[in-house]
């Protein structure tokens, strides 16, 4: 070599390439009958070993009252809070004096899924999901409008509580 | 022509097609078994969506790659280009020529067809192309001839990591054939011929040549995967430092070529394997199988096709085990350890057949090779425990020992 490189004594019971060859093709052949660890992911998509987490935060859900309508009272706080500026609100009143959202749009592309929106949120409204399929075939769709947020059905996440930092 | 020369003729071209297609097809198969063995070993299930458990999966590979696009580089030398897959295909179609896949058959046919005339033939007929009188010697002759096609593909795509990889094809291939060769002398000793079918013949009458020639076994094994261009000697493709090697600039079905060609190699290779040491055709702890026959034939080319089948699964179980050679470790190897210790086999080789052929005359075949076995223990202890410490492959260059570093150090400080 021309660098200098430093070699480090081996014991010499330890370096027989042979051997060693053989030892590690006993390993190999081991782990031909082991069962596979993959997941068949289309037709299982949540197993013993693997499942999604509780507070997994994915694209977000809006729950909504037993009259159907949501529970969002445009207060505001969530486009503030919103580290990623992905939350359009235009709030509206009706006759009673009740806010409601005129527009509530989510840009899931710009959102980075930090989960204030739900953490800030006074009237439990909206919520990241635990929810990974998002797949679409254009880029607009992936702006969720009020109608489509309220439409999901998938769990929303239980988020990190200070008090069960282990989550037991 | 005779009646005899036509029907000759006649059974070489369908053998010849037999044996291209099934080439061809078992080169498709043994994709899908690389692709198993290595999920197995890595805990995962490999293909498995294409057709009843994946055994489509070749076609759909195929298919795949006839349709994708075919790319010729800027600067690439175009004769050769196009050249060089056919270089390293043609030959590995050619070397599997010579070897015998089953017991001869016996075949009697006389028929006429019009414009053609009359075809017949008589008598056995040896289930491999030709029946050449040099023997396994046009394997190592047209296998060494497979180098041409990679380092040609590596010079013309005008490429610094293909010509690296053309390159160092070829250095190996040139360093372990000499090894290859020296390795399978030992087998001349034992038989005194190099055709094929009397090297079948003289392991049924005696033992497999793996007990009594196992070094030559060995040599011949470790040279065989260098020769093929498989881990852990797969260095002309190494992929983490040369991108893919000499087939780099080649798409689509000039790829497959080369893919087709190496796993033709290989396949050829563990023929040959079984062939010189494991018996060939042989159906083991029987004889009914010397006698020609129907059934013979297909029951010894049963036997055939398992033994081939689990070298085949050892190669694919040795490439998914170990970790690349560097290249010197490679020269190393080859020019330090394989020859001599192939050379040095072929002397007590000599010496020891001798030696039983002096002292205890009129042995039958069989207490002869085990009394040669006893040798090979000898020195396979002799190789294995004492002499593989840190030789056989060094776990950094010789010429860096700690000793002689000590005192460039300085030097290497101004440097």
């Amino acid at each position: 070599m021309a660098i200098g490189v430093k070699v480090m004594k081996r014991p010499t019971s330890e370096v027989s390439y042979v051997r060693a060859t053989l030892k590690g093709m006993a390993l190999t052949f081991k782990h031909i009958f082991r069962a596979p660890v993959t997941m068949q992911y289309p037709e299982e998509k949540s197993t013993t070993e693997w499942s999604l987490s509780p507070r997994w935060r994915g694209t977000h859900r809006m729950l909504t009252d037993e009259q159907g309508r949501s529970k969002c009272v445009a207060c505001g706080l969530c486009p503030q809070i919103c580290p990623a500026n992905c939350i359009k609100l235009v709030p509206g009143e009706d006759e009673e004096g009740n806010r409601y959202p005129l527009i509530y749009e989510i840009d899931e592309f710009r959102c980075v899924f930090c989960g204030y929106c739900q953490e800030v949120c006074p009237e439990e409204a909206i919520h990241v999901g635990v929810h990974y399929e998002n797949s679409e075939y254009s880029r607009d769709r992936f702006v969720y409008d009020l109608e489509r947020l309220s439409a999901q059905t998938h769990p929303v996440s239980a988020l990190w509580d200070p008090a069960d930092p282990r989550g037991e | 022509m005779t009646p005899d020369l036509k029907g000759f003729i006649l059974v070489s071209v369908i053998k010849i097609l037999v044996i291209f297609v099934i080439t061809l097809v078992g080169v498709a198969y043994m994709t899908l078994l690389e692709r198993w063995v290595s999920a197995w070993m890595q805990d995962r299930f490999g293909p498995n969506r294409v057709g009843p458990k994946g055994l489509l999966q070749p076609i759909a590979d195929g298919i795949k790659n006839i349709a994708k696009e075919e790319t010729l580089p800027g600067g690439a030398n175009k004769i050769l280009f196009i050249l060089a897959p056919a270089l390293a295909f043609m030959p590995a179609m050619m070397m599997s020529g010579v070897i015998p896949w089953a017991a001869p058959v016996p075949v009697h046919f006389d028929f006429s067809l019009p414009w053609l005339g009359r075809f017949s033939h008589e008598g056995l007929m040896p289930i491999q192309v030709a029946n050449l009188p040099i023997g396994f010697l046009w394997v190592l002759a047209i296998g060494s001839t497979g180098v041409y096609g990679i380092a040609l593909a590596g010079w013309s795509s005008n490429n610094k990591y293909s010509l690296l990889g053309g390159i160092r094809a070829s250095a190996q291939m040139v360093s372990y054939e000499v090894a290859m060769g020296m390795s399978l002398i030992p087998v001349l000793l034992l038989v005194g011929n190099v055709t094929f079918a009397a090297i079948v013949a003289s392991q049924q009458q005696g033992l497999w040549f793996i007990l009594p020639l196992f070094m030559s076994f060995f040599l011949f094994a470790v040279a065989g995967f260098a020769e093929t261009n498989r881990a852990p000697f797969d260095l002309p493709e190494a992929e983490s430092e040369l991108v893919a090697g000499y087939h780099t600039e080649y798409s689509s079905f000039k790829f497959s070529m080369f893919f087709i060609a190496e796993y033709a190699n290989l396949m050829t290779f563990c023929a040959m394997l079984t062939t010189l040491f494991f018996g060939g055709w042989d159906v083991p702890f029987t004889s009914w199988d010397q006698t020609p026959g129907l059934l013979q034939t297909i029951a010894t080319g049963l036997a055939m096709f398992l033994k081939v089948t689990f070298g085949i699964f050892v190669v694919m179980w040795v490439r998914w085990t170990l970790p690349r050679f560097r290249y010197d470790q490679l020269m190393a190897t080859g020019w330090k350890f394989m020859l001599p210790v192939a050379l040095g086999y072929i002397v007590v080789m000599t010496l020891a057949i001798f030696a039983i052929d002096r002292l205890l005359p009129g042995l039958s075949g069989r207490i002869h090779q085990l009394l040669l076995f006893g040798v090979n223990l000898g020195l396979g202890y002799v190789t294995f425990f004492l002499a593989d410490r840190g030789f056989v492959i060094s776990g950094s260059s010789r010429h860096a020992l700690p000793s002689t570093l000590e005192g460039a150090s300085g030097a290497r400080g101004q440097g």
